[in-house]
């Protein structure tokens, strides 16, 4: 596409990114490298119990002034994430913990001292005076009349229950086969390589507090740190340096942000608290905790009729902000469905509050564990009518002649060919040789089986889409600025920020395709409240989409006022003129971007009395003409091998087909595909955080809490559909998370494949060899099944 | 995840070692030689380890040597387990410990982690607890001006609990040296590569000593050697019953594991003679 105007690193050229140097370098910026003159680093004391009331904190005599519990913080309120839908109840997550602590790890006074490990010293010698209450510790039973309550003024421990009914009782009149399954999702911790982390100081130069926070979203910190200071927003600046990844963690305002920026203006001392992994996997990052009861409705011939479904999210203790305690079971209802079409659905979930850390928004969201329970669902579904898997997923798939398509949860899907995209992914693992291949047997002894799992992804959802929750962030009109530099190159300021998605990179493309400015000179600025405009910032798959397009309407102005400029430099008519290369092109002549930069910025008496006065800087709002968001699509494919023996589960083969619509940079997809599906593979396989029946955290440290490394992660082969998305700029589709969606669905019906002469059934992640070989076991004991 | 604070000193050699040790001792402080720090780090991180002192062996002259005696190699306590996966120090096998330093951890573990201090923090499902038990492996303890060698099977006394004395540190691990007839088999089972055995089991097999041992490891306690191995060898004992008798403690998973990583560890012994991943 950039190739017929000459534009080489334009959208879709594979650049490398220039981003690279200072991170291959380790010369990136990060929270952690941030010194300031007289800064105290920070610890915090925190919950030994799950469940408990405050009675007293103590502070260590002679250490008064560097203990701090919430009775310090004046003025500070704690955080709230509503939900404006009806029946939803109000939690107010402390900052610091001061009548009841609801979860291990809560907060419950910070120390402050020279050094980490001083502060450390401190914290351990603070008093706490506790009672322990029962906890709510599984999901399943936080709705017992008899469970103790984790919010005292609640009448039951649940955040949100909602219900959905379509043509439910009517559909499933003519079911030749009722398939009903119970499926669990572990509670998982995210593992961004760079944990939380906050540098906060008081700037007396421009009277702000200045926040330097590890997050995805500068913008949307600041609302919630206003909003919990009661200072008006122009006191507060916030920063996101170099982030080491987010996954969603990064996506929510933590009570540690709040209780560090009070610090940085009553001591008006630079303050930092770098969280270390074991509060981050014992306190703070947790997330995809569901439970299934699924139905599947269908004719003998594998055409679903309805799918009813109970589902509960485990929310934890307190609505996280922005998203609140209903982000994630909203999904669960509205994208159950899938890919597919089908008359009948009815779907209940809940919303359960348990002593538990707040769940948060992981990448793929509630789609990972959908997507898991409807895939592992059809499998079953296949099984029992003696259907091959692709058949039944054939018979049910959207049709790429019905496209745009309303689903039965009124998502419309935007383009694509779901049918090639699972044809491919077939073909790519050559299913009739593996096939073959099982009926032959493996030399080893162990059992081979195949596993399919398509879905799709919304992506860059909007206005229409959010509003509709009632949460505290709903994204309107993404904006960017370009601003021509006195030499010819371009500054791009935008509100979302960069951290591992390549938006240096991909963002210069776009304004290289609009422009003909090189990648190379082009600078992006993010992640700055005081620098930037605002945005909802990172998260939803949405940058490529609404950051690109916001920054191709920002450049398109400054385009227009460029060839203005040319025109009379050339004496030619402005319409006519071409970007490219650098350069100004008209038939009389080119002249470089340059020197137009340097004609408006240092020689404007060379410039016409009728110039535009808005001059070489544009910013410009945009928004996808429906803003009901793109719907990539993908279909993985993966091939295992069981040992009996042991219980283990190795991928010999993971193929991925996926549609992102026109890619501005495909290695960078591809890198986005690789790092979520090594995501998806430690859901499937090995991560795990457990609780015991008193709410203690299992894994404190990564010895405990498994995730998946390089050996454990294949060579995953990757080809891409392009079909435009209609409402996007370039055609192009988020793909942030879909990685991440596939390989749970895809290895247990690969794991269940293999193990289908045996009668047995995965149905709970992590699919880890102790349940794996539990499932022998109750297999063993049941007569043999029919063939 | 800071440590409490610990006065700091790096031994030129063993005695020195020693000599800073039972200083500490006679101060009431509580010491603790460190080399690789690999399991001493973690655990001083998260405080579960709040020793007042550290003596660092890391490069105390002596143990960073390695000497033939004949019949065995004397290993230097604080020799990297890199050092001998790379064949930097000789093997006293047909490179058996080349091959098990290989899967110890990850690489940069490996690079700084030593087979002494493996041997001291005695984690039950470590390798070189269980290897150098099934290879009659012994550990020469220096301190207070006298030195005194132990067989590895009396070493262990518990899960990370040795014989080792405040004041000693483990100068040198010998190893009989095997020659090509032997025959060895080791097998683990971890859940991801470089994590702690869930389950392992090891089998020597040297006519020329007339030797046969079998040992199950990682079972939550020191390594077992099993009695009675020419019947297990030979089909008479069911793997799975000996491995109940033998570790009643453990869990039937856990049993179905060691039964598991115990005939793949015969199995390499009694064909290829190589070690598995």
């Amino acid at each position: 596409m950039g190739d017929d105007k000459g534009n080489h690193d334009g959208v879709g050229a594979s650049i490398l990114r220039l981003e690279d140097d200072r991170y291959l370098r380790g010369r990136g910026r990060f929270i952690a490298d941030i010194r300031l003159p007289g800064m105290l680093d920070v610890a915090f004391v925190r919950s030994p119990l799950a469940h408990g009331r405050v009675r007293g904190i103590v502070k260590p005599q002679g250490r008064e002034d560097k203990v701090f519990v919430m009775a310090d913080l004046d003025g500070v309120k704690g955080i709230r994430a509503d939900s404006g839908l009806p029946g939803f109840r109000s939690s107010i997550q402390p900052v610091l913990a001061d009548e009841k602590v609801r979860h291990v790890g809560e907060p419950l006074a910070a120390c402050i001292a020279e050094s980490r490990a001083e502060a450390e010293d401190i914290a351990e010698m603070v008093a706490l005076d506790l009672e322990e209450l029962p906890a709510v510790v599984e999901m399943t039973r936080a709705r017992d009349a008899s469970a103790p309550l984790v919010h005292d003024h609640w009448s039951e421990n649940v955040f949100l229950e909602t219900s959905v009914d379509i043509d439910f009782d009517a559909s499933i009149k003519d079911a030749a086969v009722q398939v009903k399954r119970t499926f669990r999702t572990a509670r998982q911790s995210m593992a961004p390589m760079e944990g939380r982390g906050v540098v906060a100081y008081w700037d007396n130069l421009t009277q702000q507090i200045v926040v330097y926070t590890s997050t995805q979203m500068p913008h949307i910190v600041r609302n919630g740190l206003a909003d919990c200071l009661g200072l008006d927003q122009g006191m507060i600046r916030v920063v996101a340096p170099d982030v080491g990844g987010g996954f969603g963690y990064k996506g929510i305002l933590l009570g540690e942000e709040v209780c560090l920026a009070f610090l940085a203006m009553k001591l008006k001392r630079p303050v930092r608290w770098i969280e270390d992994r074991r509060e981050h996997l014992t306190g703070n990052a947790n997330c995809r905790e569901h439970h299934y009861e699924i139905t599947g409705y269908a004719t003998a011939d594998g055409t679903l009729l309805a799918i009813d479904c109970d589902a509960i999210v485990d929310s934890g203790a307190y609505s996280a902000y922005p998203f609140s305690a209903c982000l994630e079971a909203a999904q669960v209802a509205s994208i159950l469905p899938g890919p597919y079409q089908f008359p009948g659905y009815r779907c209940r979930t809940w919303s359960v509050a348990t002593n538990k850390p707040a769940i948060l928004p992981f990448r793929g969201v509630a789609r990972t564990g959908v997507c898991f329970a409807l895939e592992v669902l059809l499998d079953a579904i296949a099984r029992e009518l003696k259907l091959p898997p692709e058949l039944v997923r054939r018979k049910n798939l959207v049709r790429p002649e019905q496209m745009p398509f309303v689903n039965i949860t009124k998502k419309i899907f935007d383009s694509g060919d779901y049918f090639e995209c699972l044809d491919r992914a077939v073909a790519a693992v050559d299913l009739p040789a593996i096939r073959a291949r099982q009926k032959a047997g493996e030399p080893d002894g162990r059992k081979i089986g195949v596993g399919l799992a398509i879905f799709c992804e919304q992506g860059a959802h909007g206005t229409s889409v959010y509003s509709g929750w009632g949460i505290p962030m709903v994204p309107g009109f993404e904006q960017a600025t370009a601003r021509l530099t006195p030499d010819g190159g371009l500054e791009l300021r935008v509100g979302v920020q960069s951290h591992g998605q390549s938006l240096e990179t991909t963002l210069a493309q776009i304004a290289n395709e609009v422009l003909g400015i090189a990648p190379r000179r082009v600078k992006l600025v993010h992640g700055d409240t005081a620098l930037t405009p605002y945005s909802t910032g990172t998260w939803g798959s949405r940058c490529a989409v609404m950051a690109g397009g916001a920054v191709a309407a920002a450049c398109d102005v400054l385009a227009g006022r460029l060839r203005k400029v040319a025109g009379h430099l050339l004496q030619a008519d402005p319409d006519s003129i071409v970007l490219a290369d650098g350069m100004a092109r008209a038939a009389s002549g080119e002249i470089s971007i340059k020197d137009i930069g340097a004609a408006w910025y240092l020689r404007p008496q060379d410039l016409p009395a009728d110039v535009d006065p808005a001059g070489l800087e544009a910013t410009q709002g945009y928004k996808t003409q429906r803003d009901t968001g793109t719907f990539s699509y993908a279909c993985h494919a993966t091939v295992v091998a069981v040992d009996l023996e042991l219980g283990s589960v190795e991928i010999l083969d993971y193929k991925i087909v996926e549609d992102g619509g026109v890619l501005i940079n495909p290695m960078v997809v591809d890198g986005q595909i690789y790092g979520g599906a090594a995501q998806g593979i430690g859901t499937a396989l090995y991560e795990e955080m457990r609780y015991d029946e008193t709410g203690q955290p299992l894994a404190a440290t990564f010895a405990d809490y498994h995730l998946p490394g390089a050996c454990e992660v294949p060579a995953i082969a990757v080809e891409h559909m392009e079909f435009p998305s209609p409402i996007s700029r370039f055609g192009q589709k988020g793909i942030g998370e879909g990685g991440a969606i596939g390989p749970p669905a895809a290895i247990a019906n690969a794991v269940n494949d293999a193990l289908a002469s045996l009668g047995a059934e995965v149905d709970t992640l992590p699919i880890t060899p102790g349940r794996l070989l539990a499932k022998l076991g109750l297999a063993h004991d049941k007569p043999e099944q029919a063939a | 995840m800071k440590p409490v604070r610990f006065d700091y000193a790096a031994a030129a050699d063993v005695a020195a070692a020693s000599s800073l040790l039972a200083q500490a001792i006679v101060a009431g402080q509580d010491a603790k030689p460190i080399a690789g720090g690999q399991s001493l780090g973690p655990m001083l991180n998260l405080r579960l380890a709040r020793p007042a002192a550290l003596v660092d062996v890391s490069r105390a002259s002596d143990m960073r040597t390695t000497r033939d005696d004949g019949g065995a190699i004397v290993y230097g306590g604080a020799v990297t387990h890199a050092e001998i996966e790379d064949g930097i120090v000789p093997d006293a096998t047909p490179g058996w410990l080349a091959a098990v330093a290989r899967g110890i951890a990850y690489r940069a573990v490996r690079n700084r982690g030593t087979i002494g201090g493996s041997l001291a923090h005695a984690d039950p499902a470590a390798d070189w607890v269980n290897v150098l038990t099934a290879l009659d492996g012994s550990v020469v303890l220096s301190g207070n001006g006298t030195s005194r060698t132990v067989a590895l099977r009396d070493f262990f006394t518990g899960p990370f609990a040795t014989v080792l004395a405040q004041d000693e540190v483990i100068a040198g691990v010998r190893v009989p040296k095997r020659g090509p007839e032997a025959r060895w088999g080791y097998w683990k089972f971890c859940l991801k590569a470089g994590d702690f055995a869930k389950a392992s089991a090891a089998v020597l097999l040297d006519p020329r000593r007339d030797e046969a041992r079998i040992l199950l490891g990682a079972i939550e306690r020191p390594p077992m050697v099993l009695s009675e191995p020419s019947a297990i060898l030979s089909g008479r004992l069911s793997l799975a019953d000996v491995v109940r008798l033998a570790a009643p403690h453990l869990s039937p998973e856990s049993h179905a594991l060691h039964a598991a990583a115990l005939r793949r560890a015969i199995a390499l012994a009694t064909t290829s003679g190589e070690v598995a991943a």
